[in-house]
């Protein structure tokens, strides 16, 4: 017996292994020599386990040197049953390296796992939890399971952990199999130790990612969670290089990520705890960037806000700006990410990009054309293009090319026609970058590529586009491409090529005048002669002789083509040898059979398939699989994948209604459309944003471009050939030349490149901020209906009133009436208004409160109405409802001082109505809920309770606080509201309970929409005042906004503006306006504006940074809605 | 995470832990192709590699590449702030580490791995506690009183600290 491993002499894994110069057949020798002493030594009956141990540490060296280890495997599996601790742990260790999932010797641990579970040592149930957590056999979980589930409540927290991430390993191999204990992850959520905590996120990311809807209340949580690991709530223990549990953070933010995803009101709890992230994450460590890396991305990713996403887009700048180039790759990988949504980012790091695209790293170049590739469209289709073929050209790994190729094609596929500028100036459509650009794609990606690729190219080129001279042309061209590559000696071209070459030849080559199809065919024969071409491919060049035969004029080589082949040992050539020759011999039946060019017209076949239906009703009945075609099998796979954006991104074509595949006269048209005087307004709209990065760049890229290229033609390097200058505006193009003869060559050509790869972006930059929900004009306009309803009833019959003021809002009679009191009074405070308006003669500098008054508030019922009401009043009780009456008396009083709302009911049950209403106090909002009892019994224990907002400063007033309401009566809550960070919109919820006698008490919620307006107020200053703050405010914001028709005037905009977003009006100097008004508590915001023609400047200035961007934003919505 | 490598300059496997199940001859030649690969990045540049669908992390300490294959929606960055604590962990425990440590006590380097990454996620981020469970387990060496055991260990040791002289 050869002697235990552990006293062999020459220590196998001795120090002279590791030497650099040791050469390899030594070093076999050695090892296979200790191999066959170590399978000797571990089915020695002799051998201890502790010599096992020894063996087993050496066996694993040996299979990680890349020698078989496998004799040892069922030793292992004996060393974790039968050893002490320590050999216990060698053994786990040997079987978690040695052995996978579906490993058949894995089924014989299962024991040894239980038994060592249920053991009272820790360290043996931390060494069971562990493999557990590595490999288990799916089919034996249930074996292990309860245990598992025990040891969430145990009392070492290493346990408990290692517990979790178990069923973590579960949940990811046999989902259904732990699915009863989802309210176990909960608890080990709110576990008192963050490594649990941590631990069951793991198990959290993947269920949300799975089913992100079920999980949207815990959103809150995981909010609080990051919040407090952000703030540094955590032990120091999980401090990394002084940054709070980096890990965490990630996590968390990925959750986030996929919980906000398409949904605003999850979206908005987050706003903060992202916005903490970004500012948080300052410190200048790889750890910190990982963080932010990872929460831009959320950013990017949740329903947007803007005032984050401006914040995002300045991270995002930072990496890409970074000396580092792990930073700078990472950041042209989020880039890539948020491109779609901001393609105005591009713009901005154009020339980074452009240097990226030629750095020496191939992974930071891969990553640009990344880039590029989402941005494509149809003007700079070309050049990216060309910068993936150079790329395509250079890399020999088959997965890059696969996937290059497959883009590249996709690409070409979208813009068969790009326009390419001549020599004249002029744009034309070029068929011969198609071809070319599928010719490379076809001898580089070759048979690697997805067979997708040619059958669609092919498709295409059949079915054509939509002018059928271009589409002969481009036939044409394919045809005489393949004829000179097939004429060059000694190249082997993919054999997939050669199948497009051979089908296209077929079809196409009656097309040729110069060639006949005689020549066409001995092209092809050569061809099948070859010995290099499958048989596959063969097939298809006697497909296209077969097709050509009918056309030429001598038969000599079809001939011998036959006869070589009818005795071919392939039985598939051979069958196709018959049938050409079949054919030949009936030229009449041939001619009828191929006809020239009708690729694309049916052949009348039973296309159904009908004579299959009985018996693919018969198989679906035994309950096979319905058919799905090949596509979207396909599609589905896609699907799982990166979801791609396949549109192109000129906003200007699509706003003129070309998409897709763009004819020439399409695109002249196009360029006409923009020179026209009404689409410059929207330009400089869309275009805006860019005017806080340079002066220099411009929608069409970079500026002094156009300049080298009107001024200089001759010094303009290759690349403007091949770029395309998509609709050059005149007025920017005439600048001073020379300023660009200044650059260095270097330089220009850089920017040429760029002008010519971020052509046509960025004009959708305020998308986005257009794009958002936009309930408060909407809410706007549904009153404005009411109100005209309301004017018109009103001289009608008492009844009638009633209905039509009852209908829109559903308050019940009693609500009615108090409402009715009110118009009563507001009725004689607006002739009062009225009155002074009248007086005042001047619309546009009348008081904005007055005229938001009347506009804002229902139109009063006439007063004989009003006092007609105590007839449908039902009848009331005794004192306590005089109270309410009384309170409520006063607080109307209370109201008619300042505007308010519309009573609008917030939810209602049988018994019981919720209305609420606003009221824009001078100081705050005044938000008043009004109880209703609709029932005949009292309610007890009425309260109302408004839960706390993140934007709002809440503040109960006292009102009556009895918690009964008698039979058919009314109370009313108020609440001031403060506004403690501005925000477009916002949600204010409550609930409220209630008991009627005798039965249980019932909870309702609510919750009310708050929009940046509520909290606006005329800011009264002099014009003298306005100039003094104009200049020491810093934050400002410039944007031009189109009005619509009705108010491409300056009174009318002024009154708009007044009225809608509650500006008070300082000035009017000619045609440009000053307006000042106040956020409430007391932040000011002064807005300038000018009108031309129908655009209208705005400039708005504050001391607060976001103020100006969410008035603007108002400000659009009222200037272009109504 | 798929899988971790260490492998030394000269491109000899030291330390490899694959978290997705694959057949052997596919794990052999993934490891020959990737330390072929990265073996031949120049040291400036970016410690990311596409490679097939995944993303490959590396960082080269001392002579050891540590590498780790992440997806594609994977954090690049704090991949390599896993290798590092981890690199922090040996450090700390066989006190300032160097690749002979983890030649000799390669199954120590691998239940350290164990106690910080499970199934190819973070298990436990706090480096104190990562230590405190590898040192209960040491800590029943001692208690067994394994001399034989001792003994070679400290063979070994001794071998060790000769080859560190050398």
């Amino acid at each position: 017996m050869p002697e235990a491993p552990r006293s062999g002499q020459p220590a196998p894994k001795g120090p002279n292994w590791e030497q650099a110069d040791w050469t390899p057949p030594e070093e076999e020798k050695l090892i296979q020599q200790e191999l066959s002493n170590l399978k000797a030594a571990v089915s020695a009956p002799t051998t201890t386990l502790k010599m096992m141990k020894e063996c087993m540490v050496r066996l694993i060296y040996c299979e990680m040197l890349g020698y078989d280890a496998s004799f040892g495997y069922i030793h292992a599996i004996k060393l974790a049953q039968q050893g002490n601790l320590l050999e216990k742990r060698v053994g786990y260790l040997a079987v978690s390296l040695f052995l996978h999932e579906s490993h058949e010797l894995l089924l014989l641990l299962v024991n040894t796992v239980v038994k060592d579970l249920q053991s009272t040592n820790l360290v043996e149930v931390c060494m069971a939890l562990t493999i557990v957590s590595q490999i288990f056999p799916q089919e034996m979980i249930p074996a292990v399971l309860p245990l598992i589930e025990d040891k969430l409540q145990h009392s070492k927290e290493i346990i408990r952990r290692k517990a979790v991430l178990a069923l973590y390993k579960f949940h990811l191999i046999a989902p259904n199999q732990v699915q009863h204990i989802h309210i176990k992850f909960q608890k080990a959520l709110c576990d008192r130790d963050v490594g649990v905590m941590a631990a069951s996120l793991h198990i959290y990311h993947r269920m949300i990612k799975e089913n992100s809807s079920g999980y949207k209340d815990l959103t809150g949580s995981f909010v609080t969670i990051l919040k407090q690991v952000v703030g540094g709530k955590l032990p120091v223990d999980f401090n990394y290089h002084s940054v709070p549990a980096p890990w965490l953070q990630i996590q968390l933010l990925r959750i986030l990520r996929l919980l906000g995803k398409d949904d605003q009101r999850t979206s908005e709890l987050m706003y903060d705890v992202l916005d903490e992230s970004l500012r948080r994450a300052e410190l200048n460590h790889n750890v910190t960037y990982a963080i932010l890396f990872e929460c831009v991305h959320t950013v990017y990713s949740v329903y947007p806000k803007s005032e984050l996403l401006e914040k995002a887009a300045k991270c995002i700048g930072k990496f890409v700006l970074s000396p580092k180039i792990n930073l700078k790759y990472l950041g042209l990988k989020a880039l890539t990410y948020v491109i779609q949504q901001d393609p105005t980012l591009a713009l901005q790091h154009q020339m980074t990009i452009i240097e990226c695209l030629d750095h020496p790293d191939p992974i930071i170049k891969r990553e640009t054309l990344e880039l590029l590739y989402r941005i494509t469209n149809a003007q700079n289709i070309t050049v990216i293009v060309q910068k993936m073929l150079e790329y395509l050209h250079q890399s020999k790994e088959e997965y890059i090319i696969v996937n290059l190729v497959g883009k590249i094609a996709e690409l070409a596929e979208k813009y068969p026609f790009v326009l390419v500028l001549n020599t004249v100036d002029t744009y034309a459509p070029d068929n011969a970058w198609f071809i070319q650009t599928m010719n490379a794609v076809f001898s580089v990606g070759g048979d690697v590529m997805n067979p997708d690729i040619p059958n669609n190219f092919l498709r295409l080129l059949a079915e054509g586009f939509d002018d059928e001279t271009e589409d002969q042309q481009l036939r044409l061209y394919a045809v005489q491409s393949y004829l000179t590559l097939l004429d060059v000696e000694n190249v082997f071209y993919p054999q997939r090529f050669l199948q497009v070459m051979s089908w296209v030849l077929g079809e196409y080559s009656y097309l040729l005048d110069k060639e006949t199809p005689g020549e066409v065919i001995t092209k092809l024969y050569k061809l099948l002669m070859n010995d290099s071409i499958s048989s596959e491919t063969k097939a298809w060049l006697i497909a296209a002789v077969t097709k050509l035969t009918p056309q030429a004029h001598s038969s000599n080589i079809v001939e011998r083509l036959i006869q070589e082949f009818t005795v071919s040992l392939d039985t598939c050539l051979r069958q196709h040898a018959f049938e050409l020759k079949h054919l030949h011999e009936n030229a009449e039946l041939m001619k009828s059979l191929l006809p020239v060019n009708k690729s694309c017209e049916d052949m009348v076949v039973d296309a159904s398939l009908s004579f299959l239906d009985s018996h693919v009703a018969e198989e679906l009945s035994q309950g096979a699989a319905p058919y799905k075609p090949h596509h979207q099998r396909q599609e589905e796979k896609l699907s799982q994948e990166k979801v791609l954006n396949f549109e192109p991104y000129g906003l200007s074509f699509s706003s003129s209604g070309f998409t897709g595949r763009q004819s020439p006269a399409g695109i002249s048209l196009g360029s006409d459309i923009s020179g026209n005087s009404a689409e410059i307004g929207l330009k400089e709209t869309s275009s805006l944003k860019l005017e806080g990065i340079q002066k220099l760049w411009g929608k069409e890229g970079y500026l002094p471009k156009k300049e080298s290229k009107t001024g200089d033609e001759t010094e303009a390097p290759p690349v403007s050939q091949e770029s395309i200058i998509e609709n050059v505006d005149p007025t920017i193009s005439k600048k001073d030349p020379s300023q660009v003869l200044a650059q260095s060559k270097e330089e220009k050509e850089k920017q040429l490149l760029a002008s010519s790869l971020f052509v046509g972006l960025g004009s959708e930059s305020t998308v986005n901020l257009l794009g958002k929900a936009d309930t408060i004009s909407h809410k706007f306009r549904r009153k404005s209906k009411v109100k005209e309803a309301i004017s018109g009833e009103k001289t009608n019959a008492h009844n009638m009133t009633r209905s039509s003021f009852s209908s829109p809002t559903n308050v019940t009679y009693e609500e009615d009436y108090y409402l009715d009191n009110l118009r009563d009074r507001r009725d004689k405070e607006l002739e009062k208004f009225a009155l002074s308006a009248e007086l005042l003669g001047s619309e546009s500098l009348a008081e904005p409160p007055l005229v938001e008054k009347l506009s804002e508030c229902r139109r009063p019922a006439p007063s004989l109405f009003a006092d007609d009401m105590e007839v449908f009043h039902p009848p009331r009780s005794t004192s306590a409802s005089l109270a309410g009456e009384s309170s409520l008396a006063s607080l109307l009083e209370e109201t008619t001082e300042h505007m308010h709302s519309d009573l609008t009911e917030v939810c209602n049950t049988e018994t019981m109505s919720l209305s609420s209403y606003k009221i824009w106090k001078d100081d705050c909002l005044l938000m008043v809920w009004l109880v209703s009892n609709k029932s005949g019994s009292e309610l007890e224990g009425v309260n109302l309770e408004i839960a706390p907002a993140e934007n709002f400063k809440i503040t109960e007033q006292p009102g009556c606080c009895l918690p009964i309401i008698e039979a058919e009566n009314t109370k009313n809550f108020q609440y001031s509201v403060q506004m403690e960070k501005p925000f477009t919109e916002g949600n204010l919820s409550g609930f409220i309970n209630y008991q009627m006698m005798n039965t249980h008490a019932v909870q309702l919620e609510f919750s009310v929409n708050l929009s940046l307006l509520d909290f606006i107020r005329p800011l009264k200053i002099s014009t003298e005042d306005f100039g003094k703050l104009w200049l020491s405010f810093a934050n400002d914001v410039k944007q031009n906004v189109k009005m619509s028709e009705s108010q491409a005037a300056l009174p009318s905009a002024l009154k708009t503006l007044q009225q809608k977003l509650r500006l008070h009006v300082v000035d009017i100097i000619g045609s440009e306006g000053l307006l000042a008004c106040q956020l409430l508590p007391s932040i000011p915001c002064l807005l300038h504006f000018r009108v031309h023609g129908d655009v209208l400047a705005l400039w708005f200035r504050s001391s607060c940074s976001t103020l100006p961007d969410y008035l603007l934003y108002q400000c659009q919505k009222v200037m272009e809605g109504s | 995470m798929q899988f971790m490598l260490l492998f030394s300059r000269q491109g000899k496997l030291r330390l490899q832990k694959w978290y997705v199940p694959l057949s052997d001859k596919e794990k052999k030649k993934i490891t020959r192709e990737l330390v072929q690969t990265v073996l031949a990045r120049k040291p400036k540049m970016c410690s990311f590699l596409e490679w097939r669908d995944l993303k490959i992390v590396y960082k080269r300490y001392a002579s050891l590449y540590f590498c780790c294959a992440i997806e594609d929606q994977d954090n690049e960055l704090i991949t390599l702030e896993i290798i590092h604590r981890y690199v922090e962990l040996l450090d700390k425990y066989f006190g300032s580490v160097c690749e002979l440590d983890i030649i000799f006590n390669f199954e120590k380097a691998y239940f350290i791995l164990d106690e910080f990454l499970l199934g190819g996620e973070v298990q436990e981020t706090s480096k104190k506690n990562v230590l405190k469970a590898i040192e209960q387990a040491d800590l029943l060496q001692e208690n067994m009183k394994d001399k034989g055991y001792h003994f070679i260990m400290q063979g070994i040791n001794d071998a060790h600290l000769q080859e560190k002289v050398e």
